[in-house]
């Protein structure tokens, strides 16, 4: 063949060479295309369904805080103060915005804008100052969530009165408090400060944070330690011999089981046989170490796999021994994947809802744990009851949940990032 | 590897040392799995002098080289048998612990493998695990005179606490030859050490060898003839697992007796 022959051919591979890489480069582009705009859809969708949970109603009241409700025959007591009639002050402090307003069945539909967590503010604020008693406060406080949910815009007014939990009157005293400037959005800090509630107004997330945060720790106290020794056990001492193989295959697997079957094994194991306490982040975190120990052992063995044997060689070549040899040279190079690893696998057992709900962390829950063996929600668990909530107020709580655990996540992915950039070494 | 013409097969030439024996090698077999890498190598290190173990890719130079210093143990699939000793002890036999045995078998490899540490670090870590050095002051000298005993000193004494790695790569295999000799070694083991390096780079490491084995017993693998001719006193040639022919570097160089030798060192083999 000919030198010019050559050149042809290859002239004419040429075209359809360079034909299969523009066409390659199209389905990547296509498909991020496809992926960043369901992300923006994704985003789109719960940011604007949730972010009306960071404010709530609240209405400016002059509250007479006085003694005939508070603490009437002056015992000084907490205890005794902790009883009095909050909502009695409250409500005489609504009434006197309408004097007009006497029938008594008008009267309850007034009382009915009223949050219920209203009193407790009040309370709290008493409680924490005797000196107020007797004296007007001007305070804002939350009302209702169906009133929050029609200034929100989320209820249709031309809807019959019947087809609606809120009534005309209700509506036409609220558009009053409007017109006179008593009716404000505020940020609705209870959302972060307190735990679930029935009234979707003052049910928050801090419980299910706190539960999740609980549960991660244990997690990670358990799974990373157990891991990595694991790994460094099978990749550095074990023998090579059928039974680690077997032992092998079996890690993988565990790594794929469905997490509900963890939350089977631990309803078995650790709260029917071992006794522990049910809703408890103890055994959720204890759960959630279970599933992720296996992810945790492939990360870790495959970021040993790739510290090059060169430095294996040196270091016993200077006669460092092999204990030496791994926790002096292989592991801290192997260590910044160790820990991404880890740390995505440990996100994802935050996500995970499942296995806790097997475990019975789907308890309505209140109080913010303090301990690891009180009762306890989650944050992926907190959507899942809130999403399943019938009152309008919820569905954009569960929005305000999944973004919160979405920041949660993003937050231990960036961690993840960080880790690796700052101990990564360069060659 | 059964090579006819290797059917009871003995090493010609002299496998002994003129100088003190510090290693000696007997009836060496080195099997991979059910390969066998290495037939009954019988031969002597002495001290201040250079071995070079030359032969084509894959007879064996590597594996017989880590068979001085066991680094062969972390290969699973490795057995050797016959007698390795070093002076008086057996280092196979378990009369002289694996980690002691490293501290006095020094390696230098083919690659550069300075730890991903400071330049100081580098040497210091060998004299810190085996406790050499009994203050900070002592190690810092300690450090000082291997690197100069490497002939780095004069290039890295204002940055001994940047990354070994930052150096250039005849800089990283000086900087591996002082972390050998930091723990002072009775033996060098070098394979193909100027194999990753430019000329200049060689030149400088070759000048290092002749002046490092007054002092120690250097057994090197290489892959050219006119270094081997160059640094060595002695020569091995490998073929296939067996030691073909031993003797002083200049007459396996100008008058090999095996035809095996006379082929390689002719450019037949390669
Ligand atoms: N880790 C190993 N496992 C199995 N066989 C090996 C291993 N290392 C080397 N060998 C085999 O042993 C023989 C000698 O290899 P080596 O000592 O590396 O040769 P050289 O250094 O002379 O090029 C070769 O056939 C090679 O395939
Ligand atoms: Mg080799």
């Amino acid at each position: 063949m000919s030198n010019k022959s050559i050149t042809e051919i290859v002239n004419k591979n040429l075209k359809t060479r360079y034909k299969k890489e523009a066409r390659f480069k199209k389905y990547g582009q296509l498909s991020i295309f496809l992926a960043v705009t369901f992300l923006f859809i994704f985003f789109t969708s719960i940011i604007s369904k949730g972010y009306s949970a960071f404010y709530q109603a609240e209405i400016f009241l002059k509250v007479d805080l006085n003694q005939e409700y508070i603490d009437p025959d002056n015992t000084n007591d907490l205890e005794e103060i902790r009883y009095s009639d909050f909502d009695g002050v409250i409500n005489e402090s609504l009434y006197s915005l309408f004097p007009q307003i006497i029938k008594r069945s008008d009267k309850r539909q007034l009382r009915d804008l009223m949050s219920s967590g209203a009193s407790i503010t009040v309370q709290q604020l008493v409680l924490d100052d005797l000196s107020l008693i007797g004296q007007t406060i001007n305070i804002w406080l939350p009302l209702d969530d169906e009133v929050d949910m029609l200034i929100k815009g989320n209820i249709d007014v031309d809807l019959p009165e019947q087809a609606r939990r809120i009534s005309d009157m209700q509506i036409n005293f609220i558009e009053i408090l409007q017109k006179k400037g008593l009716i404000k959005n505020k940020f609705n800090k209870n959302l972060f400060l307190s735990g679930d509630s029935r009234e979707s107004e003052q049910a928050g997330i801090l419980g299910a944070f706190v539960g999740s945060a609980l549960m991660l720790t244990i997690t990670f106290l358990i799974a990373f330690p157990l891991g990595v020794s694991a790994a460094i056990y099978l990749e550095e001492f074990a023998p090579k011999n059928k039974f680690i193989d077997f032992i092998e295959v079996n890690i993988n697997n565990l790594a794929a089981v469905p997490s509900i079957i963890y939350g089977l094994l631990g309803l078995a194991v650790f709260i029917n046989y071992a006794g522990m306490p049910r809703s408890a982040p103890l055994v959720g975190g204890l759960v959630l170490a279970l599933m992720t120990f296996p992810v945790i052992i492939i990360a870790a063995r495959a970021s040993l796999q790739s510290v090059p044997p060169s430095i294996r060689d040196a270091a016993l070549g200077v006669g460092a021994s092999k204990m030496q040899s791994i926790f002096d040279h292989i592991l801290p190079l192997a260590l910044p994947g160790i820990l991404t690893g880890s740390i995505i696998g440990m996100a994802r057992a935050l996500g995970e809802s499942a296995p806790l709900i097997m475990i019975g962390m789907v308890a309505f829950v209140v109080d913010i744990p303090t301990s690891p063996l009180d009762s306890s929600a989650a944050l992926p668990v907190q959507v899942y009851l809130w999403a399943d909530s019938p009152e309008r107020g919820f569905v954009e709580k569960t929005s305000a949940a999944i973004m919160v655990l979405l920041v949660f996540l993003l937050l231990m992915n960036s961690l993840a990032i960080w880790l690796r950039n700052k101990y990564e070494i360069k060659w | 590897m059964s090579n006819n013409e290797f059917n009871n097969f003995k090493t010609v030439g002299n496998t002994k040392t003129s100088n003190e024996v510090v290693m000696s090698v007997e009836n060496c077999n080195v099997f991979y799995g059910d390969n066998q890498a290495l037939n009954n190598i019988n031969i002597d290190v002495g001290r201040s002098e250079v071995l070079a173990l030359i032969g084509p890719s894959g007879c064996g130079k590597s594996t017989f080289l880590r068979c001085l210093n066991r680094l062969n143990d972390t290969i699973d699939s490795c057995k050797v048998t016959g007698k390795i000793h070093l002076e008086e002890e057996d280092i196979y036999s378990g009369e002289i612990d694996v980690v002691m045995l490293r501290a006095r078998v020094g390696m230098v490899f083919q690659k550069p493998n300075p730890f991903p540490k400071s330049i100081y670090e580098n040497v210091a870590y060998g004299p810190k695990i085996h406790g050499i050095t009994t203050s900070k002051q002592e190690l810092d000298e300690l450090v000082e005179v291997s690197l100069e005993k490497a002939g780095l000193l004069d290039e890295v004494k204002d940055r001994i606490h940047t990354p070994g790695t930052s150096l250039s790569g005849g800089q990283q295999q000086r900087l591996c030859i002082a972390r050998a000799i930091a723990i002072k070694p009775d033996v060098i083991l070098m394979d193909e050490p100027c194999s990753a390096l430019d000329p200049i780079a060689t030149e400088k490491i070759e000048d290092l060898i002749n002046e490092l084995k007054e002092n120690y017993a250097i057994v090197m693998v290489t892959h050219s003839m006119s270094q081997a001719a160059r640094v060595s006193q002695r020569a091995a040639y490998f073929h296939l697992g067996h030691l073909v022919e031993v003797g002083d570097t200049k007459k396996i160089f100008n008058n090999p007796e095996h035809e095996l030798t006379k082929n390689y060192i002719s450019g037949r083999t390669g």
